[in-house]
This record gives C-alpha cells, sequence and structure tokens, in this order.
C-alpha cells in the first residue's frame, strides 16, 4: 500500500516536471525540470529495489549531466538566461500534438492486448544483495558482464577525446 | 509491489513527452534535454521488466546501467559539438545549421 501511495508521488512529479520541462520557454528552467525528473526516475528505481542503479542515476545523471548541461547553457547564450527565448509556432505544436497522440494510441493499444505474466503479487521487497551485481558486473562467466564494462571504459575514453577535439578552438591559418 | 502496467504507463507518458518536445522545440539544447527524457523512459522500461517480469536475473538491470553510462558520453559530446555550432553560427537554433542540407 505505502509502494502505491510512493509510486503515485512520483508519478506525478515526474510527469509534471517533464510537462514543464518541455513547455518552459526559459531553457535554465528546462534544465532545472529535468533535474526533477531525474530525480523521480531514481526514486523509481529505489522503488523497484534497485538500490545501486537509483544512486548511479543520481550521481551520474543529476549530478553530473545537468551540470554539464548548465555549463553548455551559460557558455552557449545570453538570450536565454534573460529569458527571452524562441515562441511556439502554432503548426508545429498542431503537428507535435498529433505526432503524440498517434504514437501513444498505438503504444496504448499494444499495452493493453497484452497480457504480462504478473509476478509482482508474489514479488518479496528485497534489495537486490550488492555481492550479486558485484560479481555479475566484472566476471567474465555467462551472465556476467564484464566485456561491457571494458568497451564502455574505452568509449568513454573516445568521447573524452572527441568532445575535446570538437570543442577547442580551431588554429588560424 | 506494484502492476507492471502502471510503470509502463508512466513510461510511455514519459516517452511521448520527450516526444513532443522534440518534435516542438526548436532550440538545440532543449531538443537534448527531451532526448534526455526518451532515453530516461526507457531506462525505466529496462529495469522494470528485469525487476517484476524476470525477478533473479540481471540482463535488465546491467542494460540501464550501461545506458546511463553511454548517455552521458553523448551528452557530453553532443554539448560539444552544440557550442562549437553557436560559436561558428551564433546561434543554439536548429535552424541555423543549414550547409549540411542537400
Amino acid at each position: 500500500m505505502a509502494n502505491i501511495v510512493v509510486f503515485c508521488i512520483l508519478a506525478v512529479v515526474i510527469l509534471g516536471s517533464a510537462v514543464l520541462s518541455v513547455m518552459t520557454k526559459r531553457i535554465m528552467r528546462a534544465a532545472t525540470f529535468l533535474l526533477f525528473v531525474l530525480f523521480g526516475v531514481a526514486g523509481i528505481y529505489f522503488l523497484l529495489d534497485y538500490t545501486f542503479l537509483g544512486a548511479a542515476q543520481i550521481s551520474i545523471y543529476a549530478g553530473g549531466i545537468t551540470v554539464m548541461y548548465i555549463f553548455a547553457i551559460n557558455l552557449v547564450s545570453k538570450d536565454t538566461l534573460q529569458g527571452l527565448v524562441e515562441r511556439f509556432k502554432g503548426t508545429r505544436v498542431a503537428g507535435g500534438i498529433v505526432i503524440t497522440l498517434v504514437g501513444l494510441a498505438t503504444v496504448g493499444v499494444v499495452l493493453l492486448k497484452n497480457k504480462f505474466i504478473d509476478m509482482s503479487a508474489s514479488l518479496a521487497d528485497a534489495e537486490v544483495p550488492m555481492k550479486t551485481i558485484g560479481s555479475a558486473l566484472v566476471g567474465s562467466e555467462k551472465y556476467q558482464y564484464v566485456l561491457p564494462f571494458e568497451f564502455i571504459s574505452v568509449f568513454l575514453l573516445a568521447c573524452i577525446i572527441g568532445g575535446v577535439m570538437i570543442a577547442r578552438k580551431e588554429d588560424k591559418k | 509491489m506494484i502492476p507492471v502496467e502502471c510503470f509502463l504507463v508512466l513510461s510511455t507518458l514519459l516517452f511521448f513527452i520527450g516526444v513532443f518536445g522534440f518534435v516542438t522545440r526548436r532550440n538545440l539544447i532543449a531538443m537534448l534535454i527531451s532526448i534526455e527524457l526518451v532515453l530516461n523512459s526507457v531506462d525505466i522500461n529496462f529495469a522494470v521488466f528485469n525487476r517484476i517480469l524476470y525477478p533473479g536475473q540481471l540482463e535488465g538491470f546491467f542494460f540501464t546501467l550501461f545506458s546511463i553510462g553511454v548517455s552521458a558520453a553523448e551528452t557530453a559530446v553532443a554539448l560539444a559539438i552544440i557550442i562549437n555550432v553557436y560559436r561558428n553560427y551564433h546561434s543554439d537554433q536548429v535552424n541555423s545549421i543549414e550547409n549540411m542540407k542537400f
């Protein structure tokens, strides 16, 4: 019962902040509402007893990506900081609404037609033990994930180099 | 625990809010923020499918974990590109980038 109450609060926070983040005109406010959405999603992970995932979400998304957004906003535009930004065009908003509703109807039909094997009633509220996660993350057996782990480290290195290459000033020839 | 449909409805709504923002906004950073919303809804789906439909396995868990890492890297590169675009075109709207139009 408590779970359902927490879920409803989180859902309201997530959806409300998401709508505000998409609809607000000031870009800084959009980034702030994105932060609330990210915290809400971390709360959903905590609710699912994936504590490690929630902590990773908070530290990487809410701690890292949001800071990066705010830096980029401050670097990019003075206008947006002072609050004069894009205006919404009516035709584009109408097109967006149509696309959204069509997609929502499609996914809704698929979702309602589908019968899920619902094991939620029999599921205990127990945290996934950290030891299992750790050994699955760096083990090399079946269903263990050391190869993607290493790949993602190489990938991050490539992204650091790529980011530096793209964002640095061109030499004047 | 909460039935799986509630989570799926939540992530569907979040996904399409993101899609709506991506179609509607013309600011590059706002479009990137909408993409973050979409990515988060997909991450919720992975975690929920793993937790409620297949408890005892960890595939969705690790997919979400790696997806968080990949999206962090992707955001960094995208922001670098946006800053570079702003430096070259003095605008942060998508309409300003027209050199690669055919």
